[in-house]
């Protein structure tokens, strides 16, 4: 056999000894979700059980808290969905997050699964070495059936080597995924799976790999997957309702592509509007003096406590630039109560910071600090589209954390590591 | 599976956001008129006025990466707008799966761009994946799906909820 990961993963679903790019299965699925489309089309199908409810996750993190009633309203068919058909793993606002976020954290997936969710970033649970793709109007016939068509992906790997900056250096893995973004293009992944190796790969936290898994959804990537290793098994340690089932890839796979990604000397990154591709070194924007308005952290990309943390340590003892609003969103409440017993959001409240609830927070545009006529943010969201976070003649830049707070010190875009 | 209409062309990287803008997916929630939601919204921040424009059947020809972004359920308004098929360079996976699954044909097909100018008419072969530009005779070659596989099987159904469980 010369399989890639997506491979095993897909022929083991499958029920097959082998599978090869282009050739169409019908899978088994290991978990689904409850999304944004799914109560209306629940409402027009004939579904009348799920086939295994212990694996269908729900929470609302799109509109958490509601801010219309139309919203209080889906909201309220999110929890009629889940006591009509026994779905028990439902997450209350005050126990909710992200789904993303808090599914992992409470047994949705274990190494080795095939996971399809409504939501593009499900790309992020490849970095538990799960294959795992958004997907919206199957969503009724997964929750039915267990199953779904897939067409083999081909497979292109990114090898990531050299020194890891981390955290300490205010550089993670969201930068390394704008610089693919901003080197390779939108569309270097489209339809494929693409596998991320590399010494470095294993230097990087859970939330670094989260990271660049979930931004595998703006490479165009059907699956972005990880290695497992002793971080993986330690982070699910307790949490799996399945035993893990690592997969590496036959050491004669074969790869469409293989690209490096050396680390030494890379900078941050910060993505210009309006699309994520236009991605480029911080050094580039900051002689521009781009003045923003609002700043941004939070998102399934970086609303987790290393991200927090970070941005924390260049608030201390600093305050946000007058002309600009700071607003942290964790991920979920778990974030959210870490960050509250380190003290964390003490320093964002001292900087004069604006800690929110957890959820998707304004990263869609779905409510609750949304951008009007001729604005700038910067933001650690996923996607920076024209139009997604309110008005159409805004402006939103994307970069990691700590790129975020040193922006919202000086007001204007700023490499952290001034701060450092 | 055979259309004919009126060309409709748009770039690079039409995402999402740009077809279906976050108010079209709340009032599609709560109202559930896709049409009325899709000629209101439909492409409103980068092209005003076009979604109003669309007549049933015409085409829409892209570039590369079209329909970029989330899972939202775009290919409902491009289909509540009357467009038949979508060709182009590249498409982006969530909507190529949305659309088949709700039975609106969506063909890959390199050089389709070049191919044609807005506004003149197009033939298109879903089952051959053969694009002809009636107005100028140029034929150019799509991606064509093989007959016997799932997303062919499903379109020609008309859409996932006619299928029966796979094998």
């Amino acid at each position: 056999m010369s399989m890639t990961i997506a491979e095993k993963i897909l022929a083991d679903h499958s029920g097959k000894k082998e599978v090869r790019p282009g050739e169409y299965v019908w899978a088994r699925i290991d978990g689904t979700a409850i999304g944004l489309s799914t109560p209306s089309q629940l409402a027009k199908s004939n579904v009348d059980k799920f086939w295994d409810p212990d694996r269908v996750y729900a929470v609302e993190d799109h509109y958490a808290l509601p801010p219309t009633s139309d919203a209080a309203n889906f909201s309220v068919s999110v929890r009629q969905i889940v006591k009509k058909y026994g779905v028990k793993n439902f997450f209350e606002y005050g126990r909710h997050g992200i789904a993303h976020e808090i599914y992992p954290q409470n047994g949705y997936v274990s190494p080795g699964d095939l996971i399809a969710s409504v939501d593009s970033h499900t790309t992020s649970y490849g970095c538990f070495n799960v294959a795992a793709c958004g997907i919206n109007e199957e969503a009724p016939y997964v929750l039915a059936n267990g199953q779904l068509w897939f067409r083999v992906p081909s497979t292109i790997k990114f090898v990531i080597t050299g020194e890891y900056p981390g955290p300490d250096k205010f550089i993670v893995g969201m930068d390394i995924m704008l610089r693919i973004l901003g080197e390779y293009g939108s569309t270097v992944g489209l339809y494929r799976s693409v596998e991320f190796h590399g010494p470095a790969v294993h230097e990087m936290s859970m939330a670094s790999r989260f990271s660049i898994a979930n931004l595998g959804a703006e490479i165009g990537a059907k699956f972005a997957i990880f290695p497992c290793d002793e971080k993986t098994l330690a982070f699910l340690d307790g949490k799996m309702k399945r035993p893990p089932n690592p997969v590496s890839p036959d050491p004669d796979a074969h790869y469409e592509a293989i690209h490096h990604i050396d680390l030494t000397h890379m900078p941050p990154y910060v993505a210009c509007p309006h699309d994520p591709s236009n991605s480029v070194p911080v050094s580039d924007v900051e002689p521009k003096h781009v003045k923003i308005d609002q700043a941004f952290i939070g998102s399934c990309t970086s609303g987790r406590k290393e991200d927090f943390e970070m941005a924390a340590r260049i608030l201390q003892g600093r305050k946000v630039h007058n002309d600009v609003r700071l607003i942290a969103t964790p991920a979920s409440q778990l974030v959210w109560r870490e960050c509250l017993r380190e003290g964390i959001w003490e320093t964002f409240a001292d900087a004069g910071a604006l800690v929110t609830h957890s959820g998707c927070g304004l990263c869609g545009g779905w409510h609750m600090g949304l951008l009007g006529d001729g604005e700038v943010s910067i933001s650690t969201t996923p996607r920076n589209f024209q139009g997604r976070q309110g008005s159409p003649t805004a402006s939103i830049y994307l970069a990691n954390a700590a790129t975020v707070a040193a922006s919202a010190i000086e007001g204007y875009i700023t490499d952290p590591r001034e701060f450092l | 599976m055979i259309f004919e209409g009126k060309v409709w062309k748009f770039g690079d990287n039409i995402n999402t956001d740009l077809i279906m803008p976050v108010k079209a997916v709340q009032m599609y929630k709560s109202q559930n008129n896709p049409q009325e939601i899709a000629s209101q919204f439909c492409m409103s921040t980068n092209r005003p006025g076009w979604a109003q424009q669309v007549q049933e059947g015409d085409i829409i020809i892209a570039g590369t990466n079209w329909g970029c972004g989330s899972s939202r359920p775009v290919s409902r308004m491009i289909k509540a707008l009357g467009i038949s098929v979508i060709v182009a360079e590249s498409i982006a996976r969530l909507f190529f799966r949305n659309s088949i699954n709700i039975g609106l044909p969506a063909l890959t097909c390199v050089g389709i761009v070049a191919a044609f100018d807005e506004g003149e008419i197009a033939r298109v072969n879903i089952e051959t994946g053969e694009v002809h530009n009636l107005s100028t005779g140029i034929a150019i070659q799509g991606e064509a799906l093989p007959a016997d596989s799932p997303p062919m099987q499903i379109l020609k159904a008309g859409g996932l909820s006619h299928i029966k469980l796979g094998t």
